[in-house]
C-alpha cells in the first residue's frame, strides 16, 4: 500500500485519442497540504491529465490511488465521491441563479432550501480560506473573479479534498491572482492537496511547493519549487535551452499616425455600452499593445476596426495612400469589402482562428484565397496564386504540415496561427490588427510570431496587439493602453510603468468611475 | 476523510466500462468504403434472413430484383425513370446542404415547379410551337421551385428564422394547394374522380434512347452542379457559408444574399425535377407527382457524401431497389410492405455503418495488456 500521505497518486496513466498517444505512462503524486503546479506546453497533456482525475476521460492504461487506495473514476460523479474537485477554465454556473443557488445546485437533500442555513454554512466556508463572496448575488451581475470564487466554493461545500485549477489566472489581473494565491495558501494549510494547471513561469515560482513538468505527453520530472528558477522550468517545458527575452526594436522616428479612433462607442446586441468613447491612435513602425481583463471590449474593438462590429457612435479615420497624397478615410459603417475597395491597407488576425480567420476544413491553398478568392476574371476561382503563396508561405515560415491540400484544422495550434498571420502580412498592410496571436501557442511558436510582428514593425507598418499575458505586453509593445468596461482607463510607456500600476488600470482604476454600464 | 474512504470503497466495486467509444479520424479512404460495401453485403444477409422466414429463396428473390430492374428494356427505362426525378431533387439540395442550410422542402419545390410547368402546358398549349412550349415549361418550373425554395432563405436571412420546420412546413401548403387545383378551378370536366386532364402531346418530352430527355438535362445538371461548387467562386463562397458564418463576414461575403441566391438555385433544380415529372412522366398533376421523391432525395445526397457524380448510381441504385420490389411482389407474392422492410433494412445498414467509419468501439480489457488497443 502507498504511503497515506499522498492525496492522489497516479502511475503509469496512458490515454491516447486515434492515432495522437496524449499521456504516455505518466506517474505523479500529490501531497496534503501542498500545491503542485503542472507545467508544460499546449499539447504537452496536463488537461487530458487532470481531465481522466476528475472522470471526464477513461484511461487506456495505468493506476490511480487515492489516499493510498487503489480506485477507477468512471464519471465526474465518482470523482466527487472521491473528493477530487476540478476548477474549470470556462465557469460552469447558471447565469439567472445566485451564488449560494449554484453552490446547492445538483446536491441531494430536501426540496426546500433553509436559505438562512445554507448562507451561514457558505459565510463560514469563505471566511475560513479568506473568500469574498455575496451570497446572494446573481452570477450575471458578477465580475470574472466573482464567478470563480463561486466555483471554488462549489467544490469545497461538495466536500473537495483535492482541488484542481485549470489555468485559473488566465482571466485576473495581477491584484486578484494575488488574493486567489492567499485563498489556495489557507486552503493547502488546511490540508488540502491543490494542483495548479499553468504556463505562467512566475505564477509557478509565487504559489507552488512542487512542480511536475509535462512535454510531449510524457513526465519529464518534478521539482522543488526553492530549488528551481524560471530559465530552468523553461528548459525542462521545452526540452532544450531557450532565450526568453522578447525583442523590442526602436520605434520609427519619422512616425506617421496611421489610425485615428475617435470616440468610438459600440453597443452589444442587448444594448450594453462594450465600447465607451475610446480615443487613441496608432502610428506606423510601432506596436501598441491592449491589455484588460478578458471581456473588456477587446473584441469588439478589433472586430468595428476591422468593420464586423456595428459602430454606435465615434469615428475609425484611416489613412489611404495615394498619387495625389495621403488622405483620410473614416470607416465606420464600411463592410470589410468596402475598407479594402476604398484602399485602406488593413490586415487583421482574429481571436478565433479557425472560427473566424480560417476555414477549419478546408486545405491551406483553399485558405489563401479566403479574402482574394473575388480577384480574377470569370466565374470560376483561381487555384494557382493561392497555391504559390501556401507553398511560399511553408517554406518562409516553416510551417509543418504534411501538404498544401491538408485541411488546417489537422495542423498544430502554431501551425495554424502562422497559416493565418502569413496570409494577413502577406496583403502587405499598412495597420495590421492581431487578437491574442500567441493564446494557445508553445513558447517556439509564440517567439516566432513576435517576431514576425516586430519585422512588420520594422517594415513601418502600425501593430496594434491584443495581449493577456501582461509580461509579454510590457515587453514587446511601445505603448499599452489599458481598457476596462469598454473604456481606456490609461496608455502608458511599458518601459516606465510596472505592471501593478497596469493592474490597477485594469481594474478601472484612472478613469474617474470604473465602466460598468 | 472517514465517510471519504467508504466511498472509495464503493467506488472501488466499480468495474471499468464494457464498450467505450473512441472518435477515429485515422481510417484511410479505401478501408472506409470496404466498411460501406460490407455494410451492403451485411444488409443483404439480413434481407435473407427475412425473405427465408417468409418461405422464400433469398438467392432468387435477389436475382428477381435485379432482373426486373435492368434485364428487359421496359424495365430499364421504368428504372431509369425512377432515378431522373431522384437524382434531380439530389442535386437541388446539394449545395443547400453543402452550405448548411437544411432545405427539407425539395417535395414541395417539386411540387411548385410542377404546378407551373402544368400551367402553361394546360393554358398556353395553343400559343406556341412545341419546343417553345417545353422551354417555357422548364422555365416556369425553375422560376417557380425557386421562388418557393427563396422565401425561407430570405426568412432565414433577414431574421435567422430556422430554416428546417419552415421548408417542411412549406411542403404542406404547396400540397394542399395541389388538392385544391386538383378539386377545384382545374378539375378536368370530363371526369368523375376529382382528377386534373392529361396534359396534351404537344408539352411531353420527346425520347432520346426510349427515355424521356430529361435524363439529358439531369446529367448535364449533374457535371455541371459538381464544377459549380468545386471550381466556381459562387460555389467557395457556399463551403465557407456552411463552415462558418463568421469567417465568410470576416472574409467580406454577404452570407445574407449567398444564402437567397443558393437557395434560389436549389429551388429551381427541384422544380426542374418537377417539370420532368410532369411532362416527362406522369403528363399530369396530382397529389402524388412528388411522391416522397425529396425526401428520399436527402437520403441519396448524405449516402454520396454531395458527390454529384456519386449521386447518379445512388439514385439508380436506390430506384433499382424500388423497381425490384415491385417485381419481387409480382413475382414472389411478397407482400409490398416485406419489399419496404428489405429497402429499409438496406438503407439503415447503409447509413449506420458512417457510425462504424467515424468511431471505434473499445471493449474491456483485462489488467495487464494495457499496451492493447
Amino acid at each position: 500500500m502507498a504511503d497515506e500521505l499522498n492525496a492522489i497518486k497516479l502511475v503509469d496513466i496512458t490515454k491516447s485519442f486515434g492515432n495522437v498517444v496524449a499521456n504516455n505512462r505518466i506517474s505523479l503524486d500529490v501531497r496534503k497540504g501542498e500545491i503542485l503546479a503542472l507545467l508544460g506546453e499546449n499539447g504537452s497533456g496536463k488537461t487530458t491529465l487532470m481531465n481522466i482525475l476528475s472522470g471526464i476521460y477513461f484511461p487506456d492504461g495505468g493506476r490511480i490511488y487515492v489516499s493510498g487506495r487503489e480506485v477507477t473514476i468512471r464519471s465526474p460523479k465518482e470523482a466527487f465521491e472521491l473528493g477530487i474537485g476540478m476548477i474549470h477554465q470556462h465557469f460552469k454556473l447558471i447565469d439567472v441563479l445566485t451564488a449560494a443557488e449554484n453552490i446547492v445546485l445538483g446536491l441531494p437533500g430536501s426540496v426546500g432550501i433553509n436559505r438562512k442555513a445554507l448562507f451561514a454554512e457558505i459565510k463560514e466556508l469563505a471566511s475560513r480560506y479568506g473568500f469574498e463572496i455575496d451570497t446572494g448575488k446573481k452570477i450575471y451581475d458578477m465580475s470574472v473573479s466573482e464567478k470563480q470564487t463561486v466555483e471554488i466554493i462549489k467544490v469545497l461545500y461538495r466536500g473537495a479534498d483535492i482541488l484542481i485549477l485549470d489555468e485559473p489566472t488566465a482571466v485576473l489581473t495581477p491584484q486578484e491572482t494575488e488574493k486567489l494565491f492567499n485563498v489556495l495558501r489557507n486552503m493547502k494549510a488546511d490540508g488540502k492537496a491543490i494542483i495548479i494547471i499553468t504556463h505562467k513561469l512566475n505564477e509557478v515560482l509565487a504559489v507552488s511547493d512542487r512542480v511536475s513538468i509535462l512535454r510531449k505527453g510524457e513526465s519529464v520530472g518534478t521539482v522543488d519549487t526553492a530549488k528551481t528558477t524560471q530559465q530552468e522550468l523553461t528548459d525542462l517545458m521545452v526540452g532544450r535551452r531557450v532565450s526568453l527575452e522578447i525583442d523590442r526594436p526602436q520605434p520609427d522616428e519619422n512616425a506617421v499616425e496611421c489610425l485615428k479612433i475617435v470616440d468610438l462607442t459600440c453597443k452589444s446586441p442587448e444594448g450594453h455600452r462594450v465600447l465607451d468613447s475610446v480615443s487613441f491612435s496608432l502610428y506606423s513602425g510601432e506596436i501598441l499593445g491592449i491589455a484588460g481583463i478578458a471581456g473588456s471590449g477587446q473584441r469588439e474593438l478589433c472586430e468595428s476596426i476591422a468593420g464586423l462590429y456595428p459602430v454606435h457612435g465615434g469615428a475609425i479615420l484611416c489613412r489611404v495612400q495615394s498619387q495625389d497624397g495621403d488622405y483620410r478615410e473614416n470607416i465606420v459603417g464600411m463592410k470589410p469589402t468596402e475598407i479594402i475597395k476604398r484602399g485602406v491597407a488593413m490586415a487583421f488576425v482574429p481571436e478565433d482562428r479557425l472560427g473566424m480567420g480560417l476555414v477549419a476544413s478546408m486545405d491551406m491553398t483553399d485558405n489563401m484565397m479566403l479574402k482574394s478568392y473575388r480577384s480574377g476574371k470569370g466565374i470560376f476561382t483561381d487555384r494557382k496564386t493561392p497555391r504559390a503563396m501556401a507553398e511560399n508561405l511553408i517554406k518562409r515560415l516553416d510551417i509543418v504540415t504534411p501538404g498544401v491540400s491538408t485541411p488546417v484544422r489537422l495542423l498544430s495550434g502554431g501551425n495554424v496561427q502562422k497559416v493565418l498571420v502569413g496570409r494577413e502580412i502577406a496583403s502587405s498592410p499598412s495597420v495590421l490588427v492581431v487578437a491574442y496571436p500567441v493564446r494557445g501557442l508553445d513558447i517556439n511558436s509564440s517567439y516566432t510570431i513576435y517576431d514576425l510582428l516586430n519585422e512588420q514593425k520594422k517594415k513601418g507598418v502600425a501593430v496594434l496587439f491584443i495581449g493577456e499575458d501582461l509580461d509579454v505586453l510590457m515587453e514587446l509593445c511601445d505603448r499599452v493602453m489599458v481598457l476596462c468596461g469598454g473604456r481606456v482607463t490609461g496608455i502608458v510607456d511599458p518601459k516606465s510603468t510596472t505592471k501593478e500600476q497596469i493592474g490597477l488600470l485594469m481594474a478601472g482604476a484612472g478613469s474617474g468611475k470604473a465602466a460598468s454600464s | 476523510m472517514g465517510a471519504n474512504s467508504e466511498k472509495t470503497k464503493r467506488v472501488l466495486s466499480h468495474a471499468e466500462p464494457l464498450v467505450r467509444l473512441a472518435k477515429r479520424s485515422d481510417m484511410p479512404a479505401s478501408k472506409a468504403w470496404a466498411i460501406r460495401v460490407a455494410s451492403i453485403v451485411a444488409a443483404l444477409a439480413i434481407g435473407a434472413v427475412l425473405i427465408v422466414a417468409l418461405g422464400h429463396n433469398p438467392f432468387s428473390v435477389y436475382a428477381d430484383m435485379v432482373k426486373g430492374s435492368f434485364f428487359t428494356k421496359t424495365s430499364r427505362v421504368e428504372t431509369i425513370k425512377i432515378a431522373i426525378p431522384l437524382l434531380g431533387a439530389a442535386l437541388a439540395i446539394t449545395p443547400a446542404f453543402k452550405m448548411k442550410f437544411w432545405n427539407i422542402g425539395a417535395e414541395g419545390q417539386i411540387l411548385a415547379g410542377a404546378i407551373a410547368a402544368t400551367y402553361v402546358a394546360l393554358f398556353w398549349i395553343d400559343k406556341m410551337p412545341r419546343p417553345v412550349l417545353i422551354l417555357v415549361m422548364f422555365i416556369a418550373g425553375a422560376a417557380a421551385g425557386g421562388i418557393w425554395g427563396v422565401i425561407p432563405a430570405l426568412f432565414k436571412a433577414k431574421w435567422g428564422i430556422n430554416e428546417t420546420l419552415f421548408t417542411l412546413m412549406f411542403n404542406y401548403i404547396v400540397l394542399g394547394f395541389v388538392r385544391y387545383l386538383q378539386n377545384g378551378p382545374w378539375r378536368a370536366p370530363a371526369s368523375s374522380f376529382p382528377q386534373i386532364a392529361m396534359i396534351g402531346f404537344q408539352s411531353r418530352l420527346p425520347k432520346v434512347f426510349g427515355v424521356h430527355i430529361g435524363w439529358i438535362i439531369i446529367l448535364a445538371i449533374t457535371v455541371a452542379m459538381f464544377f459549380y461548387l468545386k471550381y466556381a467562386k459562387q460555389g467557395y463562397e457556399i463551403s465557407v457559408v456552411g463552415e462558418s458564418v463568421k469567417t465568410a463576414q470576416y472574409a467580406g461575403m454577404n452570407v445574407g444574399w449567398i444564402i437567397i441566391r443558393t437557395m434560389f438555385i436549389s429551388g429551381a433544380i427541384a422544380g426542374i425535377a418537377g417539370f420532368l415529372i410532369v411532362s416527362g412522366e406522369d403528363f399530369t398533376l396530382s397529389e402524388s407527382t412528388a411522391g416522397g421523391v425529396g425526401f428520399t432525395a436527402i437520403t441519396v445526397a448524405w449516402l454520396s457524401r454531395l458527390n454529384p457524380f456519386v449521386m447518379v448510381f445512388i439514385s439508380m441504385f436506390l430506384a433499382t431497389l424500388s423497381k425490384g420490389s415491385n417485381t419481387i411482389q409480382t413475382n414472389f407474392k411478397i407482400p409490398a410492405s416485406a419489399a419496404e422492410v428489405l429497402t429499409g433494412i438496406i438503407l439503415f445498414c447503409m447509413l449506420g455503418c458512417e457510425f462504424f467509419i467515424n468511431y471505434k468501439l473499445i471493449f474491456r480489457h483485462r489488467k495487464g495488456d494495457e499496451a492493447g488497443v
